[in-house]
C-alpha cells in the first residue's frame, strides 16, 4: 500500500487589471523585479468597470481558488468613473459569494496605479498568501446549461 | 477557425534565461488554430518582424500571438508589421510573459508553465478576435497651457512659433511664477528677473498666445485632438481694456494689511494688487475679502482715483468655453509646508526662514530692498545656518521620500551671494549629501567652499532654540568628526522640500492623468516618453512631472512643445476601435447604458427590426463610436447582455478566463 504522495496546492489566481493604471502597475513591478508567486495570471481589460460580474462566477465556475480586480485609485479613474462603478458592483458580488461559500477572502478590489509597482506586488503576495491560508475552492456549478 | 501563428520572444535572455521558450513554442502548437509557432532571439527587431510577415503570407495566418514584453511597450510595433503583411492590426495579441512572467519568477519550471498559460489565454483571445476598422477624428488647432511659469511660458512661445494658437491660463493675477521670485539664478548667477521678463513679455506680445490670468481650469471633456474646457476668468474688478497701470490705486489704496503672496508673506500688500512690478498683465485686481468696499460698501477709493475709470465692483467671473487639440499641464511647485518641523522653530522665530523667503529678502524688489536684514530686528545677520534637506529624503510621514534636487545647488548660490556682498558674514551649511550632478554644478558648489569659505558641515540639525537675546541657538550633529555642533546663529535658512503645486490634483482628476502618490504627473513611459501622460494629448512641462531646475524645465518645456506640434500637425487622428456596440436583437431600449456613459455617447433610435420574423420598430440604443472611449461600463450594466465591447468581447475575456482556469 503506497500513501499518495499529497500534491502541494497550488491555487489558480485570476487577476483582471485596468490597462491604464493596475496594468501599468503590474508592468513596474515587473521592470523593478518585484516578485509575487506565478499562481497569479493577469487579465487586461480597458478599465475595471468592463469586468462583468460574471466573469468572475466563470472563473470559480472553471476552478478559480482566488479573484482580484485592480483599477486606478477613486478620482482617477481613466474613464472618469468607471472604477466607481466596480466598486458598487463587486461589493454586491463579493457578498453574494460569500454567502454561497465562496468566501470574501478569495475576492477583493484594490486600487493600484501605474506608479504603484511595490504596492502590485505586495497586494499580490499578500493575496496569493490568503488563499493558502483558505485552501481550495468549491466550484460554482452553472445549472442552466449542465452539458 | 482562426489560422493562429505563435511567436516566442527570448528578449536576449531576460524572457529565455527563466521561461523555457522552446517549451512554450512546443505547447502553443497543440492548442485550437495554431498552425504555426516559432521563437527568435528578438521578435521586435527588424529580422523578427520579418519572421512574423513571411509567415503570415505562406502560411496564411489571420490572428498572431506575440509571446513578449508588455503590450504597452511593442503592441503598437507588432500590429504595424502585421499591418504590413496585409492582416488587420487588431488580430494580434499580446501575452506578456516578460513583465509579468520572466522578470517576476525566479524558477524556470514556474515561469515557463505561467508563460505557456498566458500564451494559451492569448490564443484563446484571438480565436475569437474579429477585424476592426478605427474611425477619424478632428484635430482642433488650439493647445491649452495650463500654468503661467517658465515651463509654461516656454512650451507656449515654441508652440506659438510653430504657428498654433495657444491659451496659457494662469491661476494668479500674473504669468511669471516661482522663478518670477527667485533673485539669482544657479550656477551662472544671472538674474532671474532680466532673464524670465523678456520672455513674459514675448509670451504677452506674440500674436498666437492668449493670456488668461487670475483664471483657472473648470471643467474639461473630450478627448485627444478634441477637448472642450471650461475657463474661469475670475472677476478682476479692473476693466483690462481700461487699465493703463499707473498704480495710482494701489498707492492709495487703504486696505495694506493683507500679507504679500508673491513675497511669501514677509510683508503686505494693498487690497488692489499687482504682485510684482514687472507684473503681466499689468492690471492689478481686487482682493474682494480685503477690500474696504466689498466688505462694507464704503470707500471707493481707488474708483475716484482712477482716471482711466477701470474700476468695475460689478464684474462677475465669467466662463469661456473654448475647444483644444492639446493641454499641456504646467503647474509647477511650492515648497511644503512647515508645520510638522517644530525642531527648527520656523513659526517661533522671524529669523528661521525658508529659502524662497530668503530668495525674496535677497532681491532687490523684495520687502527689504535686497539688504540682508533679520526680519525681528533688522539687523544684518553676522552668523547663518543653512539647513539642508527640510522635509526632502525623509523616512517618516512628515516630509517627502524623494529628493528636491534643487537646494544643494541654491543653497550654494545663496551662500556665495551672501559672503559675496557681505564678507563678515559667517556661513554654515549642515548636508547630508551634497548633490551636485549638473553642468557646471559641482564647480559650483566648490567655488563656494574654495573660494568664498563656506563651512560645510556633514550632518543634521537636531533643534533651532530661539534665545532671549534673539539670537538661534543651533544644534546640529558633525557626524565626519563625529561630534556635537552648536551654533549661535542670527538666521537660519530652511531648504524646505517642494512639492507639486496643490492644484495639480484636481486638474489630473478633470484631465483623467495619472498621478503618483507625491502628486507629480506619471508619464507615459519613463524613459522613453517622459513628457506625455499616459492620457492621450496631455503633456507634461516641468516641476509638475518631477522636482527640477530652471534649465531641465526649460529643455522639458520645448519637448512638451514638440509633443504638442505632433499632435497639432495631424489634420486627423485615427480613434481607437475598440468601443461598445449594441446587439439589435437583444437591446431592450431601457436606458441604462446610457446612465453609466461618462462621454453621453449613447443614444436611443426607433429602429425596424426583424426578430426572427417579427418585424417591428423598436426603441434602441446606438453608439457614436467617435464619442466612445471603449471603457465598457455599459456593457456590465446592461440588463440584457446586448452591449459587448470590440476587442475585449464577453466572449473574448471568458475565453482568457477559461484558458487561465483550465
Amino acid at each position: 500500500m503506497s500513501i499518495e504522495a499529497k500534491e502541494e496546492f497550488r491555487p489558480k489566481i485570476v487577476a483582471f487589471c485596468c490597462n491604464w493604471c493596475s496594468y501599468a502597475g503590474a508592468d513596474l513591478a515587473g521592470s523593478s523585479r518585484l516578485g509575487y508567486p506565478a499562481d497569479v495570471k493577469i487579465i487586461r481589460v480597458p478599465c475595471s468597470c468592463r469586468v462583468n460580474p460574471m466573469f468572475v462566477l466563470r472563473a470559480f465556475e472553471k476552478g478559480a481558488d482566488g479573484v482580484i480586480l485592480c483599477g486606478c485609485h477613486p478620482g482617477d479613474c481613466h474613464y472618469s468613473t468607471g472604477n466607481y462603478y466596480t466598486r458598487r458592483r463587486m461589493k454586491l458580488l463579493f457578498s453574494m459569494l460569500d454567502y454561497i461559500g465562496v468566501e470574501n477572502g478569495r475576492t477583493r478590489v484594490e486600487w493600484v496605479s501605474a506608479a504603484e509597482g511595490v504596492k502590485f506586488s505586495t497586494t499580490m503576495n499578500e493575496f496569493v498568501a490568503k488563499i493558502h491560508s483558505l485552501g481550495k475552492n468549491v466550484r460554482l456549478e452553472d445549472l442552466r446549461c449542465k452539458n | 477557425m482562426q489560422r493562429i501563428g505563435v511567436f516566442v520572444c527570448h528578449c536576449g535572455s531576460n524572457i529565455a534565461a527563466t521561461v523555457d521558450v522552446k517549451k512554450v513554442v512546443e505547447m502553443a502548437l497543440m492548442e485550437p488554430g495554431v498552425v504555426h509557432a516559432e521563437d527568435y532571439p528578438y521578435m521586435c527587431s527588424e529580422a523578427g518582424q520579418a519572421k512574423i510577415l513571411e509567415a503570415i503570407k505562406t502560411q496564411g495566418l489571420t490572428g498572431i500571438v506575440v509571446c513578449s514584453c508588455s503590450p504597452r511597450m511593442h503592441e503598437t510595433t507588432f500590429r504595424k508589421a502585421a499591418e504590413r503583411a496585409g492582416l488587420n492590426p487588431y488580430m494580434v495579441e499580446i501575452a506578456n510573459i516578460r513583465e509579468h512572467c520572466s522578470w517576476i519568477h525566479k524558477d524556470t519550471t514556474e515561469a515557463t508553465k505561467k508563460a505557456v498559460i498566458l500564451a494559451r489565454a492569448a490564443i484563446a483571445k484571438v480565436n475569437l478576435n474579429a477585424p476592426l476598422q478605427p474611425g477619424e477624428s478632428r484635430v482642433t488647432k488650439r493647445a491649452l497651457i495650463i500654468g503661467g511659469g517658465i515651463a509654461g511660458i516656454q512650451t507656449a512661445l515654441d508652440i506659438a512659433d510653430a504657428g498654433y494658437e495657444v491659451d496659457i491660463v494662469e491661476q494668479s493675477p500674473s504669468i511669471g511664477g516661482r522663478m518670477s521670485q527667485l533673485d539669482k539664478t544657479f550656477p551662472t548667477l544671472d538674474c532671474s528677473a532680466c532673464i524670465l521678463t523678456p520672455k513674459m513679455v514675448e509670451a504677452n506680445a506674440h500674436e498666437k498666445i492668449h493670456i488668461y490670468t487670475y483664471s483657472e481650469v473648470e471643467k474639461v471633456s473630450g478627448f485627444v485632438g478634441d477637448f472642450t474646457v471650461d475657463i474661469r476668468k475670475k472677476a478682476r474688478s479692473v476693466d483690462m481694456d481700461k487699465c493703463t497701470g499707473c498704480g495710482v490705486c494701489q498707492e492709495k489704496c487703504p486696505s495694506k494689511k493683507t500679507p504679500s503672496e508673491f513675497n511669501r508673506g514677509l510683508n503686505n500688500r494693498s487690497a488692489i494688487y499687482t504682485p510684482f512690478a514687472q507684473a503681466i498683465p499689468n492690471v492689478p485686481v481686487i482682493d474682494r475679502e480685503a477690500c474696504i468696499k466689498f466688505k462694507t460698501g464704503k470707500c471707493g477709493l481707488c474708483e475716484k482715483v482712477c482716471q482711466a475709470g477701470a474700476i468695475d465692483y460689478e464684474q462677475q467671473d465669467e466662463i469661456i468655453t473654448e475647444k483644444y487639440g492639446a493641454i499641456v499641464v504646467a503647474t509647477g511647485f511650492d515648497v511644503i509646508k512647515l508645520d510638522n518641523y517644530d525642531e527648527y522653530a520656523y513659526s517661533q522665530s522671524k529669523d528661521v526662514i525658508t529659502s524662497l523667503e530668503l530668495e525674496r529678502i535677497m532681491n532687490a524688489a523684495g520687502p527689504t530692498k535686497g539688504h540682508l536684514e533679520r526680519l525681528s530686528d533688522g539687523r544684518a545677520p553676522k552668523e547663518i545656518v543653512f539647513v539642508q534637506c527640510v522635509g526632502s529624503r525623509c523616512a517618516d510621514e512628515r516630509g517627502k521620500s524623494y529628493c528636491s534636487k534643487i537646494c544643494c545647488m541654491y543653497t550654494a548660490k545663496h551662500a556665495m551671494l551672501i559672503r559675496d556682498k557681505y564678507p563678515d558674514t559667517h556661513v554654515t551649511v549642515f548636508y547630508i549629501d551634497v548633490r551636485t550632478p549638473g553642468k557646471n554644478f559641482d564647480e559650483f558648489y566648490r567655488r563656494a567652499v574654495e573660494e568664498y569659505g563656506v563651512d560645510y558641515i556633514k550632518g543634521q540639525v537636531g533643534k533651532v532654540l530661539p534665545q532671549p537675546d534673539g539670537t538661534l541657538l543651533v544644534q546640529g550633529a558633525d557626524l565626519i568628526d563625529n561630534h556635537q555642533v552648536l551654533i549661535r546663529a542670527d538666521m537660519v535658512v530652511l531648504a524646505a522640500a517642494i512639492e507639486p503645486n496643490p492644484s495639480v490634483r484636481g486638474i489630473a482628476t478633470m484631465l483623467t492623468a495619472s498621478i503618483d502618490t507625491n502628486n507629480f504627473l506619471t508619464e507615459a513611459h519613463p524613459k522613453l516618453r517622459p513628457v506625455e501622460s499616459p492620457t492621450a494629448g496631455v503633456f507634461l512641462s516641468g516641476v509638475c512631472q518631477g522636482p527640477k531646475d530652471i534649465p531641465e524645465t526649460v529643455a522639458q518645456a520645448g519637448a512638451a512643445a514638440v509633443k504638442a506640434i505632433g499632435l497639432l500637425a495631424k489634420d486627423k487622428l485615427t480613434t481607437n476601435p475598440c468601443t461598445a456596440h449594441s446587439d439589435e436583437l437583444l437591446c431592450n431600449g431601457c436606458s441604462t447604458c446610457a446612465h453609466v456613459c461618462p462621454y453621453g455617447a449613447i443614444t436611443y433610435e426607433d429602429k425596424q427590426v426583424n426578430d426572427h420574423g417579427i418585424r417591428e420598430v423598436r426603441r434602441l440604443a446606438v453608439v457614436n463610436s467617435a464619442l466612445c472611449q471603449g471603457c465598457g461600463a455599459c456593457t456590465v450594466a446592461c440588463p440584457s447582455g446586448a452591449m459587448d465591447l470590440k476587442g475585449f468581447s464577453n466572449r473574448q475575456i471568458i475565453a482568457e478566463v477559461d484558458a487561465i482556469c483550465r
